[in-house]
């Protein structure tokens, strides 16, 4: 089974926002999805640059190949849950 | 540790970057939007609902301006009218740490709960063995009286059925030395006599409701004063607070607006040698122990709670003192600003007339986001001075020892070890150093569990920044090497 890509953006906006509390799941991820995952740390995606947005909806994350807004750690364990039982 | 920070954390971050966004649009003229920005209509409600969100909200962007909650004495005071008030003041911020006591949940008061897993035995050995005669009987299931109770946990080791456990209240149990009680309403309140300013209840509490006087609307001022020359002094745990190399920070900080930066592992250098000199000369004069004083939560600590280790604290000062007194030598003209992990720092700052103003990482990284500011596109710069291996792993457990260790050599038999965390059983493992004795001669206490990675402060995972602090000494000269 291919692993599920989560991309962490690592821009100074998206860094200091949250995204920095999210590297957790490089050194303690749960263990059911522990050898599942491939964490990638992205330079900033720009995403925080866009100006249709009122405000800053960072930090962002992409797990395999959806955005998650003003990520954290909950939100991202639970898409990349989402996307393992999906495939089964 | 590996627990990321809450969601009571994170809203902390993004207060700070509304009130730079805030100053630089038009100096706090659109600042009581703020709690509106953060908690719009119809969106996500944390407590129980969005008018109260709003509300501590408004409390903690005080806070973040400089002002404690429970100094308001008009409930509608503007946050556009702090603003222009912090912004007028020319002494910084109060400094301290406060409860919100609307935001204080106040955790139950008896430690101890029966849950559904009591059978209402007949033996109930809970109460006879409860030594306050708490516990009565109601509905068939023991209850315990919180007016009788004093948390002493009997009962809870008697239960057969493990039915009853032992709730704790997060901010008393992270306070090591018991600055935060309740009052009569069941809230917490931080006494500022006893407070060493750590922050742990700051970073445990999770209701948001401790927090901190922050100067960053001072420094915001000064940044803006093109009259004004700010000179930045970084700690060494900024190693990995920010993707980018450490040179390209220095451009960052530049385009905030700071004309100069320096490194406080230059100043670490100099605590190094002087420490182990003060070491070789009290191991000489046959004293038994000496322990570290680079951290000001601990040696306030020491000071106020722990008068049997006092007489071993080292005498040598800390790495930003030093930093301070050369750049104010150097720049007589100019307005340091600390910028580190630690809160306690800014208690040191108060007595310490080089060094002006304090900023945590955290605070920094707002500056960086409201401006724009992406470090790692930043011009790398060089800094004027290279510090050593030894000053560089200051802020991590055992990095003090260490480097005083590779000045002393074999010059004096050294035995260290390391109180990695203050918390309620180090204390007591201090005062059992400074009484009874120990197999060491030389102590090293760091207030945070893991050292400065993990202060308070912090953007990054302590860990993280650990091995980004461990690779940054692998490239520095070492101070052995080094000519004076």
């Amino acid at each position: 089974m291919e692993k599920v890509k989560v991309k962490i953006c690592c821009g100074t906006s998206c860094f200091v926002m949250g995204a920095a509390q999210i590297q957790v799941l490089e050194f303690a991820p749960p263990a059911d999805i522990a050898d599942k995952i491939e964490i990638e740390e992205a330079r900033c995606m720009n995403h925080c640059k866009d100006t249709t947005a009122k405000y800053n909806r960072g930090p962002f994350v992409m797990v395999n190949d959806e955005l998650i807004e003003e990520a954290n750690f909950e939100k991202v364990v639970n898409k990349i849950r989402e996307i393992l039982n999906q495939e089964k | 540790m590996l627990i990321p920070k809450n969601n009571a954390n994170q809203m902390r971050t993004r207060i700070l970057v509304k009130i730079v966004e805030k100053f630089l649009q038009g100096r706090f003229a659109d600042a009581d939007r703020i709690p509106l920005e953060l908690r719009p209509k119809g969106g996500e409600v944390s407590r129980c609902c969005i008018y109260k969100d709003r509300a501590i909200l408004k409390y903690r962007c005080m806070a973040s301006m400089g002002f404690a909650p429970e100094d308001e004495t008009d409930e509608l005071t503007s946050l556009k009218e702090y603003g222009e008030k912090a912004l007028e003041r020319t002494t910084h911020a109060v400094n301290k740490l406060s409860v919100i006591t609307d935001a204080c949940s106040g955790c139950i008061r008896s430690r101890y709960l029966v849950t559904d897993a009591c059978r209402g035995c007949f033996a109930k050995p809970c109460q006879i063995n409860c030594p306050k005669q708490a516990i009565s009987i109601v509905n068939g299931r023991s209850n315990i009286d919180p007016d009788k109770c004093i948390s002493c946990g009997r009962c809870q080791e008697v239960c057969p059925y493990h039915a009853i456990i032992r709730v704790p209240i997060p901010c008393e149990e992270a306070c090591p030395v018991g600055a935060i009680s309740k009052d009569e309403s069941g809230k917490e309140h931080i006494d500022p006599e006893k407070c060493i300013l750590c922050g742990k209840c700051l970073q445990s509490c999770p209701f948001g409701a401790v927090v901190e006087m922050s100067q960053i609307v001072d420094v915001l001022k000064l940044l803006a004063d093109e009259n004004k020359k700010v000179v930045a002094m970084l700690a060494p745990a900024v190693l990995g607070q920010f993707p980018g190399t450490i040179n390209n920070l220095i451009g960052a900080l530049k385009k905030l607006g700071f004309a100069d930066v320096v490194e406080v592992a230059i100043g670490a250098d100099i605590t190094t040698k002087k420490e182990a000199a003060e070491f070789l000369e009290k191991m000489k004069n046959g004293e038994k122990l000496m322990t570290s004083s680079c951290c000001p939560a601990y040696y306030k600590a020491a000071d106020i709670h722990i008068p049997e280790i006092k007489p071993f604290v080292s005498h040598t000062r800390t790495p930003m003192y030093y930093t301070a007194e050369l750049l104010k030598q150097e720049q007589p003209d100019c307005v340091s600003v600390f910028v580190g992990p630690c809160l306690a720092k800014r208690f040191e700052a108060e007595s310490d007339p080089n060094v002006d103003y304090v900023l945590t990482f955290e605070e920094i990284g707002a500056m960086f986001v409201a401006s724009g500011i992406n470090v790692a596109d930043c011009e790398p710069e060089e800094f004027a001075k290279i510090s050593c291996a030894q000053g560089r792993r200051f802020p991590v457990s055992g990095g003090v020892a260490g480097a005083i260790a590779s000045l002393v050599g074999d010059k004096a038999e050294f035995k260290p070890t390391a109180i990695n965390g203050l918390n309620k059983a180090n204390i007591k493992l201090l005062k059992q150093y400074a009484t009874k004795g120990s197999e060491f001669n030389m102590v090293e206490v760091m207030c945070c569990e893991g050292g400065c990675v993990a202060g308070p402060g912090c953007v990054a995972l302590a860990k993280k920044s650990a091995i980004m602090v461990e690779n940054y000494v692998k490239t520095a000269p070492d101070l052995n090497e080094q000519k004076d």
